[in-house]
């Protein structure tokens, strides 16, 4: 019923590649004829940031709110542990309740985790 | 039931009559290249004009309707717009980065597009890890988001991409865990594979609870993900302009443009596969008539119309809900979507080892 690959090609990698590359050339067909039909014209003050029309003051790329970082950390933590879950879930129905059991102490584990965090006050936004 | 592999095995066969082997392989891959432009082309193109006309819809009003029946040329006549824009050069921005920012975004959809099932033996990329790589190709969106944000210099763009990079990798964790859910009772990550195996049931009906709780996550992470409102923080025009992409004009605005309604289907076009059984037909074990009748609708109707339905979805929150606070909108994902999710992750593992689905 599922039938073969397209075109007969069995080399995804050559297929991901293809897709990578189509993406670039969209872009890069679209800024190409966009050069060739927009209008051009300089004025110093147009390449100003568009802000409220003021000189800008001070530098914009700043120190921003650690908040964001926090979330990123709490992000990369949980996200390396979801990763691990994946092979077990796909070969879950044969693992059985053996499967179920030994995951059980890493789920505790990612949850302790998150209880943790949340105790700690890090996803609160301060 | 029709099989596109009939069309593309034959082309395959009439191309290496002409030609050597290693020729036949770079045409097709040109062929495959040209298909998935035109086709991210019109469906962005589509979707922009099917946003605006339910936008009018849900807000009594009449919509784009002078270009063309019924408005239908107007997003056609928007890229044209677009493409005779003036593409400004900025002073103080980092260019390399700049540059550099719509390439991955484009690219990231692009390959993560290729990922979908549009019907019966018209899969492009078909790894056994498919959903997997899935995953991790639309994740590079987020690095071309923060990337424009950074390197545009601007207050209002490095504010709406930190707020859109904080965003998407809090809901990627929903995202990530409720697909781990469905990966539970598929028992494979190929996409193929977790087509195949519902043609007797699509998952939403075959795992019943823990199946539609995570259908519900998915949505809404999912929505969060594409950056539309209610989720719209990054780019809320009432505080940040237009958040991430301020600085970017003409074509290369278009391009964020292109790739958030393009992330809109591919949102929904993952959810079609995971809980609607991607281009499988409605199947109802017993019901032999009914399944034979069903059958005889193309696959890629199928397809397209199941992902235009939960587009339609995601489109109404957007119309419908007020915009939520960062706070607000990072202690739903945290607190509540991320518990919820490992719970029903367990419910689904017991389902699985326990033969309760149908």
């Amino acid at each position: 019923m599922i039938s073969t690959a397209i075109f007969g090609i069995e080399n995804n990698g050559l297929l991901g590649v293809t897709a990578l590359l189509t993406g670039v050339a969209l872009v890069f067909l679209a800024l190409w004829i966009a050069k060739l039909i927009s209008p051009r014209s300089f004025n110093p003050q147009k390449g100003e940031a568009y802000e409220c029309g003021i000189p800008t003051r001070g530098e914009s790329m700043s120190q921003f709110k650690v908040g964001y970082y926090l979330f990123a950390i709490l992000f990369l933590m949980f996200d390396v542990e979801t990763v691990f879950l994946f092979p077990w879930a796909v070969r879950m129905n044969e693992l059985g309740v053996n499967g179920l059991l030994s995951i059980a102490i890493f789920f505790g584990v990612l949850v302790l985790g998150l209880v943790y965090a949340w105790r700690k006050g890090a996803l609160e936004w301060k | 039931m029709q099989d596109f592999s009939l069309i593309t095995s034959w082309l395959d066969s009439l191309l290496r009559s002409y030609m050597p082997g290693w020729l036949t392989v770079t045409v097709e891959c040109v062929l495959i290249g040209v298909a998935l432009l035109l086709v991210y082309a019109l469906l962005a193109l589509f979707y922009i004009y099917y946003e605006r006309k339910l936008c009018a819809a849900f807000q009594c009003r009449l919509g784009p309707n002078r270009v063309g029946p019924w408005g239908v040329l107007q997003s056609f006549a928007d890229m044209f717009k677009m493409l005779i824009k003036e593409i400004i050069h900025l002073n103080h921005i980092d260019r390399f980065l700049f540059a550099l920012a719509p390439y991955l975004v484009i690219a990231a959809s692009m390959m993560a597009f290729a990922v979908l099932p549009w019907g019966n033996g018209l899969q492009i990329v078909n790894f056994n890890i498919g959903i997997f790589f899935l995953i991790a190709v639309s994740s590079i969106g987020v690095l071309g988001i923060l990337l424009a944000g950074w390197s545009s210099n601007n207050k209002f763009t490095l504010i709406g991409s930190l707020r859109s990079g904080a965003q998407m990798v809090s809901y990627e964790l929903s995202i990530g865990l409720s697909v781990i859910t469905m990966v539970c009772l598929a028992g494979t990550m190929s996409v193929d594979g977790i087509v195949s195996q519902q043609s007797d049931l699509w998952f939403i009906f075959k795992g019943h609870v823990p199946a539609i709780i995570a259908f519900v996550i998915y949505m809404i992470a999912g929505t969060a993900e594409t950056n539309r409102g209610p989720f719209d923080l990054p780019e809320a025009e009432s505080e940040l302009t237009a958040g991430y992409h301020t600085e970017y004009s003409g074509i290369h605005f278009g391009f964020f443009y292109l790739a958030e309604y393009l992330n809109l289907f591919i949102v929904s076009g993952v959810a079609a596969l995971l809980f609607f059984g991607g281009w499988m037909p409605l199947h109802i074990p017993g019901w032999e008539a009914f399944n034979n009748v069903m059958d005889y609708i193309p696959s890629v109707i199928w397809f397209l119309g199941k992902a235009f339905v939960l587009s339609f979805v995601i489109i109404w929150f957007k119309w419908t809900f007020p915009r939520l606070r960062i706070d607000q909108l990072l202690s739903l994902e945290w607190k509540y979507l991320l518990p919820i999710n490992l719970v029903n992750l367990v419910l689904m593992a017991l389902v699985v080892v326990y033969n309760l689905y149908f």
